[in-house]
């Protein structure tokens, strides 16, 4: 409607100047309203369920939050580190790694951090679940002599005491532990949770006032407990610990005179043990002595990340930048070459299988080419399923038809065709389900030229075959072009067939992209491998644009 | 008319055809046409005139009889090498080629060389006035252009027989005639033998040297134009071929070159006995409005006339039409030059009319 509205504007305005044109375009408006509200539904529906979820995917291929979600302290120290130096990271960096990860634990999101860097380093998964068991350990040191100095260390009360303050709260401490947490557990952390952290204690013990809120939040709004009936985590001991030991505070906390402020002193002369947590780290798993685990957290730090794309191209994020994995470990462009090889060829025996078909129907008289057309409609009847299946009973070789080459002689029972679990297999199941792609609008062209255009070329002098080849078939390109997009695109996505009848030599980059976000749970690479798939397809789209000209597509009449 | 001469070039004898094996739709078609020649098949719809066509182009057998080519008979030649140029009612041009290559087809299917095709190219579209559309594509031409184009791809070959199915039955009147000319001019030029068909007896009249009347599977008069009109043999080709008054009676006496009819009304005129055999014969008799005199003074001694009343004078610029009631028929017309001294009738009049003899036929009933 817009459209053929633009030249009419044109047109008025050289011959009768604005008004006109804005007159006649206020007489539009209202047409071109209506025309959209009609289509509305169908925009709607079309942005919710297939807008939204390529723009999703497009993003879960690059997004890379988990890391710095889960570690956000530990990411930050470790900016400074180098790898190259060749030495582990600073006693910050375990530190910080170890409240990390403590935090992780107690809301069970260490191993999921540990299943996605184990996509980049295979069996770094196992040292963050065997970590996540003995963090506790270290907590209990300090634990332990602080209440054997004082009994009321042990006490839920007194520690909500300290920890509440008297003063102002600190309620910007708050919010950024509400934030971190709500960021690692991707739940909700907002709501009251019957504590406020005392301005003056998160001043004089800054480490501990955090942990302590981490523990508040998390024990009243995903345990669903009150906080000053609750004994403080381990955390929170080592938290203090190292408060304690940190020559930096010491004045603040000798001049504190809030809620326990005795108890704090009393543990500031006592001799707290000595934690060295790069040591304990490594006590708990040698993993945190393995140079190449930092270097992957380093290197997937960042909230986004191109490692989902070079992994789908079979390439990683070396020491030097992106380098090509291992032979043994490529696959991924195998099988999108593989993907495109055998499309090409469905497509192919599509055109070679279909383009008969639809000449005899646009040629037979109205009621045999209804029958054609059936019998061509016919699988759409049946469920792909079945469809697939029945190739397998024929083609297997146990099957019909090498039952039948057999029975006849024309094959040695030892050498059965193998035609099944493999690319033959897959491609000729997939013609059979594709086809009905080409005919119809192979057909639907076909019929619209004219039987007069065959009787010129001949009466000119054309054989059958010239008249055909010169004058039948360039007019027949388009529906061939329409067809070819149809089954092309549809092949290279296919995924139920080649899952079936494909075996481990004819499956395609959809089966591993379905194995990724089904078995594997790697949502991430199977968007990047759905990413690229779609880039292929627009590619391949421009070329054949560029080729062909995609007016000349036609889907009928 | 199963003449088979020495000089004809395309012979149809005993021709017969039938689609479903029930009706025959060509029944007992014979005609031969000599070289050069320009015939016309004319006929209502459905009367197998591009069936006799495509008989003779190879792209329908005949079921029975025989066609002959110079003398050869064509039945087993496959269409393409017959060597007979064709021209189709939808021009038939491939859209995917431009004119030129239009052209260049037929002679590169010859295998001729290129400074050869383009020679030839360039001389048949000149010779349609086409030269400088060479390079565009026929849906870039007008419908006038595009039925030059495919009469110049029929004609580039060099056939010595050339086929027209309706060619210029899409177009309008002045464009038509403009093409009329042009066809006819081209083919006595270039000596070539042309079958035409059409449903237009004016296009048929004024193109051809022989018109073939067709109806319902069968030849009714093959005869040049002005024989037709003038002395058509039965009554459809009297009533086909241009306007007619028909007049019905009864054969009252017949002798050598006249005889009498009692018409219906009672009256008696005398006519030229055509299609009439014995006295008693039904009969129609036919007589061109132009040949009504309604002048006593201009009549044959002798002349029997008619009385008539007239119901509506028309005028059409160059000839008047007066439409008069006469022996029971009140559709009888006559038509009258637009002359200085020419008498302008006026409804209500009551004259009296008569022919020649000879310009009233006595047909078929
Ligand atoms: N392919 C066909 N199959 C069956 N019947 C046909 C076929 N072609 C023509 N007919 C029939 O043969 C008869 C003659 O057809 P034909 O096309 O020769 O008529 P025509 O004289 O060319 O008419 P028109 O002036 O309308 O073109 C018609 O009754 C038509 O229905
Ligand atoms: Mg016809």
């Amino acid at each position: 409607m817009t459209d053929a509205s633009a030249p009419e504007n044109e047109v008025m305005l050289t011959s009768d100047g604005r008004s006109l044109k804005s007159s006649l375009n206020r007489a539009l408006r209202r047409e071109k309203i209506r025309a959209l509200l009609l289509i509305a539904p169908l925009l709607l529906f079309i942005i919710l369920t297939f807008v939204a979820p390529i723009v999703d995917m497009l993003f879960r291929s690059v997004e890379n939050e988990i890391v710095g979600n889960t570690l956000p302290d530990t990411v930050e120290v470790l900016a400074e580190w180098d790898p190259e130096t060749g030495e582990l990271p600073s006693e910050r960096a375990f530190e910080a790694l170890y409240a990390d990860l403590f935090l992780a634990a107690e809301a069970k999101q260490h191993t999921r951090l540990g299943s996605r860097l184990n996509y980049e380093q295979s069996g770094i998964s196992s040292v963050f679940r065997s970590s996540g068991r003995s963090l506790d350990d270290v907590g209990e040191l300090t634990q332990d002599v602080l209440e054997d100095l004082d009994p009321a260390w042990e006490e839920a009360s007194f520690w909500y005491g300290i920890m509440q303050g008297t003063g102002d709260p600190a309620n910007g401490l708050l919010k950024s532990r509400r934030d971190r947490l709500a960021a690692l557990t991707t739940e909700d952390m907002s709501g009251d949770i019957g504590f406020l952290p005392g301005s003056d204690i998160s001043v004089v013990l800054p480490r501990t006032a955090a942990a302590y809120s981490d523990f508040a939040i998390f024990t009243a709004i995903a345990d669903e407990d009150v906080v000053s009936e609750e004994e403080p985590w381990e955390g929170v001991y080592a938290a203090i610990g190292l408060d304690l030991q940190d020559p930096a505070l010491r004045e603040g906390i000798l001049a504190y005179d809030g809620p326990g402020a005795a108890q704090l002193n009393a543990a500031l002369e006592a001799e707290l043990p000595v934690i060295n947590y790069r040591e304990a780290m490594i006590e708990i798993d040698d993993g945190w002595a393995d140079l190449s685990n930092w270097e992957v957290i380093k290197t997937y730090s960042p909230r986004y990340t191109d490692g989902y794309f070079l992994n789908a191209i079979d390439m990683r994020n070396g020491a030097d930048g992106a380098e090509w994995r291992p032979e043994n470990e490529q696959l991924y462009l195998t099988l999108f070459l593989r993907t495109m090889l055998m499309s090409l060829a469905i497509t192919f025996s599509c055109i070679l299988l279909g383009y008969p078909i639809a000449w005899l129907m646009a040629n037979l008289p109205a009621r045999s080419a209804n029958l054609l057309m059936i019998l061509v409609l016919l699988p759409f009847w049946t469920s792909l399923l079945v469809r697939t299946s029945a190739w397998k009973v024929l083609l297997q070789q146990q099957g019909v038809i090498n039952d039948l080459l057999v029975g006849i002689g024309l094959l040695d029972d030892a050498n059965r065709l193998v035609m099944i679990n493999n690319a033959t297999g897959t491609i000729i199941a997939m013609t059979h389900i594709l086809l009905p792609f080409m005919v119809l609008p192979l057909y639907s062209v076909l019929k619209t030229i004219p039987p007069s255009y065959l009787r010129a070329a001949k009466s000119l002098g054309a054989t059958d075959w010239t008249a055909f080849w010169r004058v039948y078939f360039p007019q027949s390109v388009p529906g061939i072009g329409a067809g070819s997009i149809l089954v092309f695109i549809t092949a290279i996505g296919y995924y139920i067939t080649p899952e079936i009848v494909g075996g481990t030599k004819g499956v395609f980059i959809s089966n591993r992209i379905a194995f990724h976000i089904s078995s594997s749970l790697n949502w991430g690479l199977a968007a990047a491998l759905g990413a690229i798939l779609l880039t292929l397809v627009l590619a391949l789209y421009w070329v054949y644009d560029r080729l062909v000209g995609i007016d000349n597509v036609k889907l009928g009449g | 008319m199963s003449e088979t001469s020495e000089s004809a070039f395309v012979e149809f004898e005993r021709v017969q055809k039938s689609y479903d094996g029930e009706t025959l739709v060509v029944k007992d078609l014979n005609l031969s046409l000599p070289k050069g020649e320009f015939l016309t098949m004319l006929g209502p719809s459905g009367s197998g005139k591009t069936t006799c066509l495509m008989m003779l182009a190879g792209f329908e057998t005949a079921t029975n009889g025989d066609i002959r080519l110079d003398g050869k008979p064509i039945n087993n030649i496959p269409p393409h090498k017959r060597g007979i140029g064709m021209v189709f009612q939808n021009y038939a041009l491939f859209p995917h080629m431009s004119v030129a290559e239009n052209l260049s087809f037929p002679l590169e299917v010859r295998k001729m060389g290129k400074s050869d095709r383009e020679a030839k190219i360039k001389r048949a579209l000149d010779m349609v006035q086409m030269g400088a559309f060479g390079g565009r594509r026929p849906s870039q031409l007008s419908g006038g252009q595009q039925q030059r184009v495919a009469l110049a791809r029929a004609l580039v070959f060099e056939p010595e027989l050339v086929l027209m199915d309706e060619p210029l039955g899409a177009l309008d009147k002045q464009l038509r005639e403009t093409l009329q000319f042009e066809i006819t001019r081209l083919a006595h030029s270039l000596g070539i033998t042309v079958v035409y068909v059409t449903h237009d007896q004016t296009e048929a009249l004024t193109m051809s040297d022989r018109v073939a009347v067709f109806e319902a599977g069968r030849i009714q008069q093959l005869a040049p134009p002005a024989e037709l009109y003038e002395k058509p043999m039965n009554s459809f080709v009297a009533q086909f071929i241009g306007e007619n008054n028909t007049l019905e009676g009864v054969v009252t006496a017949i002798e050598a070159g006249e005889c009498t009819v009692k018409l219906d009304s009672g009256d008696i005129i005398s006519a030229l006995p055509v299609n009439v055999s014995a006295v008693g014969d039904r009969t129609k008799v036919s007589i061109r409005p132009e040949r009504v005199e309604f002048n006593p003074e201009r009549m044959r001694d002798g002349t029997h006339t008619l009385d008539a009343e007239v119901l509506e004078f028309v005028y059409m610029g160059d000839i008047f039409r007066t439409r008069l009631r006469v022996a029971g028929i009140d559709n009888f017309i006559i038509k009258t030059r637009n002359a200085p001294d020419q008498v302008r009738l006026k409804p209500g009049e009551q004259i009296k009319i008569g022919w020649l003899p000879e310009d009233c036929r006595a047909l078929d009933a």
